[in-house]
């Protein structure tokens, strides 16, 4: 299984979370937010200054900056790129 | 927060809340929900108060509580603010989870969003788990039917053992409904011991089995109302905020035999089968996300595969990288452009109608016989005051608070720091800083509360002090006649309203400008510190509802900044009236005091008249150009006030282009009014923050003037 790291999720692809490295209490918020293992994450749109990204998660719209998008490692990711 | 304050009669204290009951039997309910959900939509039906409400998460920051009579009793209703989960992360998350566990309110009504309801259920589950009687209400339904989500209701209810109550509350359907299973749910007793919604894996089971007995023999000492499972499971959370909650507001203290003891005996266990610290958290928070996913299969089903392009075709415009920020701006300039150009006639006419009325009560009570003096203070000096208050800032006021009412309904303010966040970031700051701004629009103090969206201390305090950056509602007035005064020439129509809304975009961009310079000094000086996590929600757009914006900003919001103006503007034409009639030596109080400032507001590009103004002008901003107009007044000779005679009043007092510049520029900065003031210090429970907060921007604005001033004399 490739791990990669959700910033590397171009606008309109797909990805399956595989895990979080983030600690304390962003991994909670990341979680709260229904960023688990096996939840599919959608990359939506990019901010006009690059970062942040927004990304679709259970139906809501979540906007993370790299730091904390690179804390969510995906699988199965980049490969899909159509919106 | 009202915890601060000791309960009177008829109050009593919750979880730091203070609760004002009228009668023994009134049921305390509160009103949880993920942001942005509508709960102040519903606490306002329900209420019949008028909570201020908006398309963007973290729009209810202080607690509000009202009353909703229903036959012989009432509720007490009491919005908490909005949250993702009780597992606190924000302060404001924590008097949530306070309240809901150890508030023992009576029920708990969690509003859901219906276009995201898995995500939503999160909250639902753990309320569950903790609070004996929960009413859910799966509002938005209207929405949910136009992006063709189905939600099955009675499947939901019968899932979660709770009452579902669909709503769609800003057409007002459902509320009813959501009342009768209030009070049918608050009629029955407390239910029996239930089967857990929520299983956690089995060796937290175990743990959970091995934990309650010492558990229950803490709590069965008094009438806490905590759910024992829920504090078993949070225990083994090790949540070190929560254990203090529970000590002050439920009197129990865990770290006590024979919790102490279990707990110890549990630990040994998880480390003899290898399981983590870590992996008991992510379980302990995992299972209500797999759960919620569970329930939602076969309870929401989507017509359409996507729901949302038109919200994504709608951020394709607002967020991306050609488009985001000129249509930022023209939205900016759009609004002050309806502002300006809209407000011109009804303030003339309505200055004509009060300045004429002044002239005629004149008369009048001369011929009453009043004294002369009498007449000059209340007219003269009480009354102008206030008329050039109100029709100076009533017309651009109903139509900027509409206007931007509008935008926050629709769902653009996210947008907006989405876009700038990047700009944030480079600040050691949070992009929630821009929510923050975009209420200090409205009024600095009411920005200063919205900093408690912003999670990290450091970054909450960078948003308070660099707040007043943004030009509030009560100095726009000011900005916009000197701007429309001075620097449009012979400019006319809608050139004229075109250039003042254009140089308007400028002062504001140039006070984002100063609020990110000034953030950044911060995080590289006094609050030093890295940027923190966060998320941002992006919700859906909704279609806002004009005629009830309209009505409600205009009779909350504008008549609301409006008595406040004119409360102040009254006694401060008084003293100033005062001031400038009652003689010390040769001269006026106030003319001693302007000539006083003089030298010094000289070198700044202004006058000691302009200073006063602005010093005088601390208990409000609206009423800053009042005063100066009274000071220039009281020593001159001009009576008309409208139209081009202000323009020569200013100008025979010797303003040219450069004053106009430095007022506007030490308008935007110079210190905070008396109640963002007040607001600061209560918020950071700190003189010497609310010092800083006075001082940076009263500093950037005199040095920027120095500096503005001294170039241009030189080039002149």
């Amino acid at each position: 299984m490739n791990a990669n790291r959700l910033t590397e999720l171009r606008p309109g692809g797909r990805a399956v979370v595989c895990g979080l490295d983030a600690a304390g209490d962003m991994r909670r918020r990341l979680q709260d937010m229904g960023l688990i293992q096996g939840t599919e994450v959608r990359c939506l749109e990019r901010s006009p200054l690059g970062d942040p990204v927004a990304y679709q998660v259970r139906g809501a719209v979540i906007a993370l900056r790299c730091e904390d998008a690179c804390t969510v490692r995906i699988s199965g990711g980049a490969a899909h790129g159509r919106g | 927060m009202a915890g601060a304050r000791t309960p009177q009669a008829g109050e009593i204290c919750r979880a730091g809340l203070v609760i004002r009951k009228r009668s023994e039997g009134d049921k305390i309910v509160a009103l949880a929900g993920n942001p942005n959900v509508g709960k102040s939509t519903i606490f306002n039906a329900l209420t019949g108060m008028n909570q201020h409400t908006g398309n963007w998460p973290g729009k209810t920051v202080a607690n509000a509580q009202g009353y909703c009579a229903r036959g012989d009793r009432g509720c007490v209703m009491v919005d908490i603010p909005g949250c993702y989960s009780l597992m606190a992360h924000s302060a404001e998350e924590e008097v949530a989870r306070d309240f809901i566990c150890f508030g023992k309110p009576d029920a708990v009504v969690v509003v859901c969003d219906a276009t995201c309801l898995e995500r939503n259920l999160n909250l639902v589950l753990q309320t569950i788990e903790a609070a004996p009687r929960v009413v859910v209400c799966v509002n938005l339904l209207d929405e949910a039917r136009k992006k063709k989500i189905n939600v099955n209701l009675p499947l939901l209810s019968r899932r979660l053992g709770t009452p579902v109550v669909g709503a769609a509350a800003r057409g007002g359907e459902g509320l009813e409904q959501l009342l009768v299973a209030l009070d049918k749910s608050l009629q029955t007793e407390a239910a029996a011991p239930k089967e857990p919604l929520v299983r956690y894996p089995a060796y937290i089971e175990d743990a959970i089995a091995r934990l309650t007995p010492a558990v229950s023999q803490v709590l069965s000492g008094g009438e806490t109302g905590i759910d024992v499972r829920w504090l078993c499971a949070r225990l083994l959370d090790a949540d070190e905020s929560l254990l203090t909650s529970i000590r002050t507001y439920a009197g129990v203290d865990l770290e006590r035999e024979p919790v102490a003891s279990a707990l110890r005996a549990v630990r040994e266990e998880f480390a003899r089968t290898g399981a983590t610290e870590e992996q008991i958290r992510d379980d302990l928070a995992t299972v209500f996300v797999k759960t919620a996913e569970q329930l939602c299969r076969d309870v929401v089903t989507c017509e359409k595969e996507r729901a949302d392009r038109r919200d994504r075709r709608l951020d394709k415009w607002f967020t991306s990288r050609l488009t985001g920020f000129p249509i930022m701006l023209l939205i900016l300039l759009g609004v002050f452009w309806l502002t300006i150009s809209g407000a011109n006639m009804p303030s003339a006419l309505l200055a004509k109608a009060l300045f004429g009325f002044e002239d005629w009560a004149a008369a009048g009570l001369a011929a009453a016989g009043a004294p002369g003096m009498l007449i000059d203070l209340l007219l003269h000096g009480v009354y102008r005051v206030m008329a050039w208050v109100v029709s100076v800032m009533l017309p651009p006021m109903a139509i900027f608070f509409p206007l931007f009412t509008l935008l926050e309904d629709f769902g653009y303010l996210p947008r907006v720091a989405f876009n700038l966040d990047r700009c944030f970031k480079g600040c050691a700051a949070c992009g929630k800083q821009a929510l923050t701004m975009c209420m200090g629009f409205g009024c600095n103090a009411a920005g200063v509360t919205g900093c408690r969206i912003i999670d990290s201390p450091r970054e909450r305090l960078i948003a308070i002090i660099t707040n007043n950056f943004v030009p509030c509602n009560g100095r726009f007035p000011t900005i916009i006649s000197v701007i429309s005064m001075f620097l449009l020439g012979g400019a006319a129509g809608i050139m004229e309203s075109l250039g003042g809304a254009a140089i308007l975009v400028g002062v504001i961009v140039f006070g984002v400008g100063m609020t990110l310079l000034i953030s950044k000094t911060l995080s590289k000086t006094i609050l030093k510190g890295v940027p923190s996590s966060f998320t941002l929600e992006l919700p859906p757009y909704r279609r806002p509802q004009i005629g009830k914006v309209i009505v409600r900003s205009v009779v909350d919001r504008t008549l609301k900044v409006l008595g406040r103006a004119v409360i102040s503007a009254a006694p401060a034409g008084l003293v100033i009236w005062i001031l400038a009639n009652v003689q010390a030596g040769d001269a006026s109080l106030l003319a001693h005091l302007t000539g006083f400032l003089d030298p010094f507001a000289r070198t700044i590009g202004m006058d000691g008249v302009i200073l006063t103004g602005f010093i005088l002008g601390l208990p409000a901003n609206e009423i800053v150009v009042p005063i100066i107009i009274m000071a220039y007044t009281a020593q001159g000779s001009l009576l008309e006030l409208e139209g081009a005679a202000l323009l020569n009043l200013f100008v025979q007092n010797g303003w040219t282009w450069l004053t106009a510049i430095n007022v506007i520029l030490f308008s935007l900065m110079h210190w905070p009014c008396a109640t963002t003031c007040l607001t600061i210090h209560k918020e950071t429970q700190s003189f010497k923050w609310t010092a800083v907060s006075f001082l940076v921007p009263t500093v950037c604005g005199v040095v920027v003037c120095f500096l503005f001033t001294t170039i241009a004399r030189f080039f002149l």
